[in-house]
């Protein structure tokens, strides 16, 4: 065992001289943290995309409920007979699009995607703490989407039990025909999925922990690093949480145990199954549940937050504040998962706890709300495509954070609970607000992760498309929701009140389509840039983090040479007396006299003697 | 370079085009055909696409509907002739398809075509040295301040109509706490979010990149964020507090009002509800999912002599102005039992029996006033996903006066059938006797 190690710790000094580099280790199997990202990014897209289809298939069943389709029985055969998705596939549709959305695109293709390209980038570090767990994490991932897409090809279907997967319905085959081998499938492809959030988390933290460069404390690090570092502790205390869930409800399916399942008559057969509460998957589920939406949002934060500061060229609001905040909330996030379940029976005065806790996360959320704002204000804003889609995620994050005050609220949860109200929420919130984080960090950090730049005005028909018409398919669904209206229902048109909707519903799917194929932009400009962008420079948006300090083009190590050493926080951007707008944070203080200020040395007084007699020479006066 | 990626594009496009073209030329084809066909008889030419596209069935039906259609309109060989062909593939299938494939590919070379000029544009602007480097980004600027009107007249256009539509008053005493603080909350956030849209679409517009400005350098004010910490804490604690209480006076009802109001049991499966009354005695009988059997499909528990008066009723029917204790259950999977007019929902969860209680406050028949549509109906959906019958699983509920109430459940049947008694006496001689004297 232990010659296994040293021959390997061997080896890896030697490949810092030469590289045996071949296709597959190179491509495929790279430990590199860099290739590593782009192969989450690249999963994340593919999955992006199989999961808007899917919800285009349900969005065209939704607005026209008695209209034939023919050319769906081509692609979809038994699914969609005579042109017509049955009932059965809707649920189906809507499952694996919520699952693939939540878990695959906005968990694994975000935070995967930015925590291994800027964690190890940003703090200086030459890769992340174990880059083996680091590609082993990239491949569970991997197998885990290959087995989703892999359940669309079983006879029985894909899981159809909503993406929440509440027994007894997911656990009984004869409630529902997805709840067969597809379901098997969701639950291992889970059970991957999970492994492989782990092992990214536990590497997230002690890279972020262990490997910053020198000058680089915690309150120097860029707020992508902090978010990064708060969702990794998020999902690693909530992920496992989801695995017992999930392994408990594979032990109800396939061993006969009665965790979940109680007094079932299904199918006139009566089961054999006593003592358990589904109530307690519910509360294992959304253990993770809650978290995970902060998982989803915090990174996008994170990114937002380093874009808006770059292009207003100015600092970040509130950098302590926009740290807390973020620090709240993932403290927060643990106890707020019950309001997920005011109306399934949990005691009305645990209900009435949750509901405080709930609304006492809304502060947070409206800091950071305001900050960006106020970072915006008095602003030199510049509009990159980045930066567009950032504004756009702001603006997610508001319309879709206040109705989270209505749903939060158990009084008058009772009434919206599992409607339109919910989808259109979510689906601002951390739906378009997410994924507006995650294409705001593709544009901005494109030139980082290819070396190229992406073709602006394409980057500029893709957000308004993508902008106007999120909102078109998303804000209408409010109001279907205060009517009354449930989610997951196939058509609206077996009760007289929900008829109305139906036109409402061809405005949204048009808006839909529309907006989808607007993504064809993206898709053409990202992969088409790989190899035919402008090149780019190596600090394109003039921005102060580190890694805008290495070679354009991708070097083993990050860094020629040494690693930059940092002397500053990370958005000293406009600052008053330097001839530049901008200072990269391993510019010493020695270098910018004219321009720093007393709290810049944080009580060092050997520093602001130095700068004061400085000061006094240059006849320079310095406010406060 | 933005040259090439085009040049690529274009040839990629041009391909797809062609393809495109190949496969729709027929269609385009068919199409000025069947316009001609139009004009002579438009019922044959909707008629046989429809039979083109419905097709799998077999070749015999598709003849036979072509035929008919046939005769009944004016006789065209093209018609058969393609009623034909769709027996097997139904072209006609994939020629639409690749219609509206090629229509996508024509605005995409739309685009791409504006696109160009605007580069050709800007070009030449650079050459006459007029080139504004930040034109585009006033452009941006100007765009968002455009969304922002459009943002602020789409809020103003949907509160009204679809508001409109959502709306409808609560029909129960604890609804219209739950609107009143609907309302309030809606007020609250609505300004929130028209006032934050307006400050941040107006800050990208007043602050956008001007050649000579710098931004000012603005890192922290801990005042300004003091207050907008404490003012949503300040107001989100009231929320919170006019919430909490009006939460615990909707589920925490005192026990002398729950023994006093009317018990109704809803026991829901797939996919349907069953409603229970309790009869005479006041009492529900006790359920035992174990006794389910295809003529007790409810599953009551007989040797319960409770169970024995229990009334079956078709809908949910309730007096108005009357407390109703709602006893929700379930007998495979999980529902839920919710009723928007009423602002009612709790889940029926297999194993354990949750409660709601309210006191509706308007009958039907006025509500068929309100709503001014003879038809209107309270409705009881079921709002947890459940399996394929889920979107129409659905009861009726019908809030009457207190005779009307007392007069319909007179006239209700009894669980327990001569049927079951007869089935009861059967496998249990000694109660059974008793329960022939009883009823």
């Amino acid at each position: 065992m232990s010659s296994t190690v040293i021959s390997h710790d061997a080896g890896h000094h030697d490949a810092h001289g030469h590289h045996h580099e071949t296709f597959l280790t190179k491509y495929i199997f790279s430990q590199d943290h860099k290739m590593i990202a782009k192969q989450f990014l690249i999963t994340g897209i593919i999955m992006a995309v199989f999961a808007m289809l899917l919800s285009l298939l349900f969005r065209i069943q939704l607005a026209w409920p008695d209209k034939d389709f023919p050319i769906l029985e081509v692609f979809l055969g038994k699914w969609a007979e005579g042109g017509r998705i049955k009932p059965e596939f809707f649920l189906s549709l809507v499952t694996i699009h919520g699952t693939m959305m939540v878990f695959f695109v906005l968990t694994a293709g975000l935070s995967g995607t930015f925590s291994n390209l800027l964690i190890p980038y940003q703090l200086g570090a030459r890769d992340m703490a174990s880059p083996f767990m680091n590609m082993l994490s990239y491949w569970f991932f991997f197998v885990a989407c290959v087995i989703m897409i892999g359940s669309f090809f079983v006879e029985s279907g894909p899981a159809s039990a909503g993406w929440t997967i509440y027994p007894p319905l997911s656990a009984l085959p004869t409630s529902i025909a997805g709840s067969g081998l597809g379901m098997s499938l969701w639950l291992a492809s889970m059970v991957l999925f999970i492994a492989s959030q782990v092992m990214g988390g536990v590497n997230y933290i002690s890279t972020v922990l262990n490997m910053r460069t020198k000058g680089m404390d915690l309150w120097r690090m860029p707020l992508t690093i902090w978010s990064f570092f708060l969702t990794a502790i998020v999902g690693l205390l909530s992920f496992p949480v989801l695995v017992s869930a999930v392994v408990l409800l594979i032990f109800d399916r396939s061993a006969g145990t009665s965790f979940y399942l109680s007094d079932l008559v299904v199918g006139g057969q009566i089961l054999p199954n006593e003592g358990g509460s589904p109530i307690l998957f519910q509360h294992l589920f959304w253990f993770l549940g809650h978290p995970e939406v902060y998982i989803v949002v915090m990174p996008a934060l994170g990114l937002t937050s380093e874009v808006i500061s770059t292009n207003s060229r100015k600092p970040i609001f509130g950098y302590h504040a926009m740290v807390y905040s973020l620090v709240g909330i993932t403290v927060l996030s643990f106890i707020v998962w019950g309001h997920h379940m005011f109306v399934t029976g949990m005691n009305p005065f645990l209900g009435g706890v949750f509901m405080i806790t709930t609304l006492i996360i809304a502060v947070p959320s409206a800091v950071k709300a305001f900050n960006y704002m106020a970072t915006l204000w008095r602003g030199n804003i510049r509009f990159t495509p980045a930066m567009m889609f950032a504004i756009g995620m702001v603006s997610f994050f508001i319309s879709g954070g206040l109705t989270g005050i209505f749903l939060g609220n158990a009084t008058l949860d009772i009434n919206l609970h599992d409607t339109y109200f919910v989808v259109a929420h979510f689906h601002l919130v951390m739906g378009s607000a997410s994924i507006f984080g995650m294409l705001c960090g593709v544009y901005h950090w494109y030139p980082k992760m290819f070396g190229r730049m992406m073709n602006e005005k394409l980057g500029y028909f893709h957000f308004w498309l993508t902008f106007v018409g999120a909102y078109l398919v998303f804000f209408p669904m409010h109001f279907m929701g205060i009517d009354g209206v449930p989610r997951r229902y196939y058509a609206f048109t077996e009760f007289p009140f929900m008829e109305k909707w139906v036109s409402v519903n061809v405005l949204v799917t048009w808006a839909a389509i529309i907006a989808g194929l607007g993504q064809l932009a993206f898709l053409i400009n990202f992969f088409g840039s790989i190899w035919n962008g402008k090149k780019a420079t190596q600090n394109p948006w003039n921005s102060n983090t580190l890694e805008w300090t290495t070679p354009v083009e991708h070097i083993h190590g990050n860094w020629p040479g040494e690693i930059p050493t940092v002397y500053r926080w990370p958005y000293d951007y406009s600052k008053p007396g330097h001839d530049e707008d901008f200072i990269p944070q391993n510019v010493p203080f020695s270098q910018t006299m004219s321009s720093n200020m007393m709290h810049d040395f944080e009580g060092d007084d050997e520093a602001v003697r130095i700068q004061e007699q400085w000061n006094k020479e240059n006849n320079r006066v310095v406010e406060g | 370079m933005n040259l090439q990626i085009n040049n690529r594009f274009k040839s990629i496009l041009g391909l797809l085009l062609l393809i495109s073209l190949y496969f729709v030329a027929p269609v385009t084809a068919a199409q000025s055909d069947s316009t001609v066909v139009d004009t002579v008889a438009k019922v044959a030419t909707t008629a046989t696409t429809d039979s083109a596209s419905v097709d799998t069935a077999g070749t015999a039906v598709v003849t036979d509907s072509s035929a008919t259609n046939v005769s009944e309109a004016v006789a065209d060989g093209a018609a058969v002739v393609k009623a034909e062909e769709a027996t097997k593939i139904a072209p006609q299938v994939y020629k639409n398809f690749f219609y509206y494939v090629l229509l996508f590919l024509v605005a995409c070379t739309i685009i791409a075509v504006v696109g160009k000029i605007h580069s050709v544009y800007v070009l030449t602007r650079k050459m006459n040295g007029k080139y504004n480097p930040l034109s585009n980004n006033n452009w941006q600027a100007g765009l968002l301040l455009l969304f922002l009107v459009f943002f602020l007249s789409g809020t103003y256009y949907s509160y009204s109509v679809w508001g409109s539509w959502a709306w409808r008053e609560a029909a129960t005493e604890h609804g219209k706490e739950i609107d009143q603080m609907f309302i309030i909350t809606l007020a609250i956030t609505t300004f929130v979010m028209v006032v934050t849209h307006i400050v941040l679409l107006s800050f990208t517009y007043v602050y956008r990149m001007r050649a000579k400005r710098t931004a000012y350098y603005y890192p922290h004010n801990d005042s300004i964020e003091r207050i907008w910490t404490i003012v949503p804490a300040i107001v989100l604690t009231v929320l919170v507090l006019f919430g909490f209480f009006t939460w615990r006076s909707i589920t925490n009802v005192p026990e002398e009002l729950q023994k006093s109001a009317i018990q109704v049991e809803v026991l829901g499966e797939q996919f349907q509800w069953h409603v229970r009354y309790p009869g005479a005695d006041g009492i529900i009988g006790k359920r035992n999912y174990k006794m389910t059997s295809p003529t007790n499909g409810y599953g009551i528990d007989f040797n319960d002599k409770n169970s024995w008066d229990d009334i079956r009723g078709e809908d949910i029917v309730i007096p108005v102005n009357k407390s109703v204790r709602f006893h929700i259950i379930s007998k495979d999977i999980i529902h839920s039992f919710y009723i928007p007019d009423f602002r009612v929902q709790v889940n029926a969860v297999p194993g354990m029996t949750n409660y709601f209680q309210f006191t509706p406050t308007v009958t039907t028949e006025e509500m068929r006033d309100r709503m001014n549509d003879p038809n209107y109906n309270f409705i009881m959906l079921c709002n947890k996903i459940c399996g394929s019958g889920h979107w129409n699983m659905g009861k009726k509920v019908i809030v009457v006066t207190e005779a009307e109430y007392k007069d319909w459940l007179s006239k209700q049947q009894k669980y327990f059938t001569e049927e079951l008694q007869q089935e009861f006496a059967n496998t249990d001689q000694v109660e059974g006797i008793t329960t022939a004297s009883v009823n």
